[in-house]
């Protein structure tokens, strides 16, 4: 099971190191994290994504809740939020696939943010699923290199 | 820093100086607290875990930076294990050399970090109030703990213009519950109304509150039956008629059949640990059950409970005493005390030797009725913990980290924290030979604490799992080249007593009580010997 903690924690050093130390310490899952400030440069909001079983996500939930920097913890499905990827990606390109290219990103929305003669950057920022699907998509086309940011999501508006 | 602890009212440090530490030793000797230096710095923790216990306050120890601080960690993860309040406080090198591998230079608060309840590394001097404020309250208050201050020499060094210490803390994320949810006592008190089969058992938490007296109380109005986990040992009296043992894999048999048997179990202050139920799964099929704890994290942990109510336990009792309620269960009174006279183990002790749990329990009738009883590690604990005799006093021991060498430092922090009760630590050759530097402490600081050592040249607890794992292929486990006790005795002016059968015991053990003096005893116990 999926689950995402919305983690609201005092912005100082050593918080992220603790926080994820504590989900290494309990053997708990992390499958992405992306922290930030937040509107107040005082406190920073981590966005983990974990799995596990009821008893376990439950557990992640109380023992955030326990550590004296962490705020707040907000827990949700995906299906309750939005949720989104940033992730850059550098393709090597040629005469013949260049159109194949410029196709594919017009699809999947995504924006060419960079150019050399046989390079290009390309820029998505979608849902995780799609984001994935964008990956596989120009694997086939020989990609350089990657660099991903880990899901941000915020529950859907009430 | 000095100031901040006699605002707080320490009287008492257990540490060990170093360079990084020095400005903190300099300004002790202006206040009324009182240093006491140990031999190694894990032995500090333990001896202020002692202290902590007996008084129902923090224990604080400073050390150096470094091997200090590192020395000190198994120390503050033992205290964590068994929610002990400490405060520690460690001298860190120069703010500004921190990262660059300096002398003695070690990053203490990462180290600890999994097994402490917080951690500050001090970056100003104008923090220290601030900062000792919240450790103290963060220690004592919730779900109790160890926490770590570590203070640069340069912060150490600096003054402030003005010290004012704070009256209040101000956390946001810190706010443990103290008063249980109505409505959830409410159905604690509908079951307990229902039941047919109730049981407590009661953890180390019950001690932590201070609600013995309230859990007694309540059992004794309400006539339910009582077992506890290790760190609960001494919640009841040992001869209570409520009471009736020790679970677990070490435990009573009688208190294992209760708590199986029983239709509605209320777990107190525990946390289902793995020694205690070794099968948490199955505790929830054939019953309901209640847990109670300071820490929500701990409830749902190992088992799922039907009713959970997060609180601290003096106060939650203090509320089921003023509920009304009847309850019936005379005939599974009757059960349990049947079980207690016909399933209590019976050992074949080899006579040539000193029987240690017949010794244990002559001991603990012949001890202060509100003695304090300090148990080692090994198999001298199971013995312990099966035979001593609980009346108005105390039984410690390092239960959830199980460490070894935690009784004498331990014993020696009670004694200096209550100088007029009788204090006596009971360990295993093994265990005594991982803490009896500190037998110079003790002489240093005139702390009259009695030390058992039952001896059998054997790593007790280890053979005995190699003679049932691996079919006697005893590894490692020989202690061969142990000192000679009574030359040791003798180098530090230590009476000494030893025991080699059981024919002398009462006679020798009543010697080793009679005065308030420190002594060493040594019982020469079966090496073959089993705690079963």
């Amino acid at each position: 099971m999926k689950r995402i903690y919305s983690v609201l924690v005092e912005n100082r050093s050593g918080v992220l190191s603790k926080v994820a130390g504590l989900f290494s310490r309990r053997n708990f899952n992390i499958d992405s994290l992306a922290v930030g400030e937040t509107d107040d440069p005082a406190v920073s909001c981590m966005t983990i994504v974990s799995s596990g079983d009821e008893r376990t996500i439950e557990q992640i939930e109380k023992q955030l809740n326990k550590k004296l920097d962490i705020i707040k913890v907000k827990t949700f499905d995906e299906s309750q939020s939005i949720s989104r990827e940033l992730m850059l990606v550098k393709v090597k390109f040629n005469k013949g696939n260049r159109r194949d290219i410029m196709e594919t990103c017009e699809i999947m929305k995504a924006q060419i943010v960079d150019m050399s003669k046989h390079q290009m950057m390309i820029q998505i920022c979608d849902t995780p699923e799609r984001t994935a699907l964008l990956i596989t998509l120009l694997a086939s086309i020989s990609i350089v290199e990657v660099a991903r940011t880990g899901t941000l999501a915020l529950p859907k508006c009430e | 820093m000095i100031k901040c602890l006699e605002a707080e009212g320490v009287d008492m440090v257990f540490g060990y100086p170093g360079v990084a530490i020095c400005p903190f030793y300099n300004s002790i000797l202006d206040s009324s607290i009182k240093s006491i230096l140990v031999r190694t710095e894990q032995n500090a923790a333990h001896a202020a875990s002692g202290l902590a216990r007996v008084r129902g306050t923090v224990g604080v120890c400073a050390v150096t930076s470094g091997p200090g601080a590192t020395n000190l960690l198994t120390g503050i993860a033992t205290a964590f294990a068994d929610s002990i309040p400490l405060v520690c406080i460690t001298g860190q090198v120069n703010s500004e050399l921190i990262g660059s591998d300096v002398f003695q230079e070690a990053d203490v608060t990462g180290a600890a970090e999994s097994f402490v309840k917080y951690s500050y590394l001090v970056r100003d001097v104008s923090e220290i109030p601030r900062v000792f404020k919240e450790a103290f309250h963060i220690a004592t208050t919730g779900r109790r703990g160890p926490v770590l201050i570590d203070v640069p020499i340069d912060v150490q060094n600096s003054s402030l213009s003005r010290f004012r210490y704070p009256e209040e803390v101000n956390l946001r994320t810190y706010k443990p519950t103290v008063k249980g949810h109505a409505v959830q006592i409410q159905k604690v008190m509908k079951e307990l109304e229902r039941a047919r089969r109730p049981i407590i058992c009661a953890g180390g938490g019950v001690l932590l509150s201070g609600a013995r007296q309230e859990l007694q109380d309540f059992v004794e109005k309400h006539r339910v039956p009582v077992v506890s986990t290790m760190m609960g040992i001494g919640v009841m009296p040992t001869r209570h008629p409520m009471y009736y043992g020790m679970v677990g894999n070490n435990g009573r048999p009688c208190a294992n059949r209760a708590m199986n048997e029983s239709d509605l179990l209320i777990m107190v202050g525990a946390r289902v640990a793995d020694r205690a139920v070794s099968q948490p799964d199955l505790i929830t099929e054939n019953k309901v059950l209640v847990h109670i704890d300071v820490d929500p994290a701990e409830i749902g942990k190992n088992v799922g409970p039907h009713i959970p109510l997060v609180g601290d336990i003096r106060h939650i009792f203090e509320d089921f005493a003023s509920q009304e309620f009847a309850c019936e269960h005379e005939d599974w009174i009757r059960t349990l005390d049947d079980y207690r006279t016909r399933m209590e183990p019976v050992r074949r002790p080899n006579p040539g030797y000193v029987d240690p749990a017949e010794f244990i329990r002559m001991l603990s009738e012949e001890m202060q009725e509100d003695g304090i009883y300090v148990a080692d590690v090994g198999q001298n604990q199971i013995w312990s913990c099966g035979y001593h005799i609980v009346r108005k006093g105390r039984f410690l021991t390092s239960g959830g980290m199980g460490t070894m060498g935690y009784s004498i430092p331990a014993a020696m922090g009670a004694k200096l924290a209550a100088p007029g009760r009788q204090v006596v630590a009971v360990c295993g050759d093994g265990s005594f030979q991982m803490s009896m530097m500190e037998l110079a402490s003790m002489r240093q600081h005139g702390a009259a604490v009695k030390i058992v050592v039952l001896k059998n040249n054997y790593l007790g607890m280890v053979r005995e799992f190699q003679h049932y794992t691996y079919q006697d292929h005893y590894s490692v486990v020989d202690l061969s080249g142990s000192p000679d006790l009574q030359k040791l005795a003798a180098a530090y002016d230590l009476p000494f007593i030893r025991l080699t059968d059981m024919s002398r015991a009462g006679d020798e053990i009543r010697r080793f009580l009679q005065e308030d003096t420190s002594m060493l005893m040594e019982c020469l116990i079966d090496p073959m010997d089993l705690v079963r």
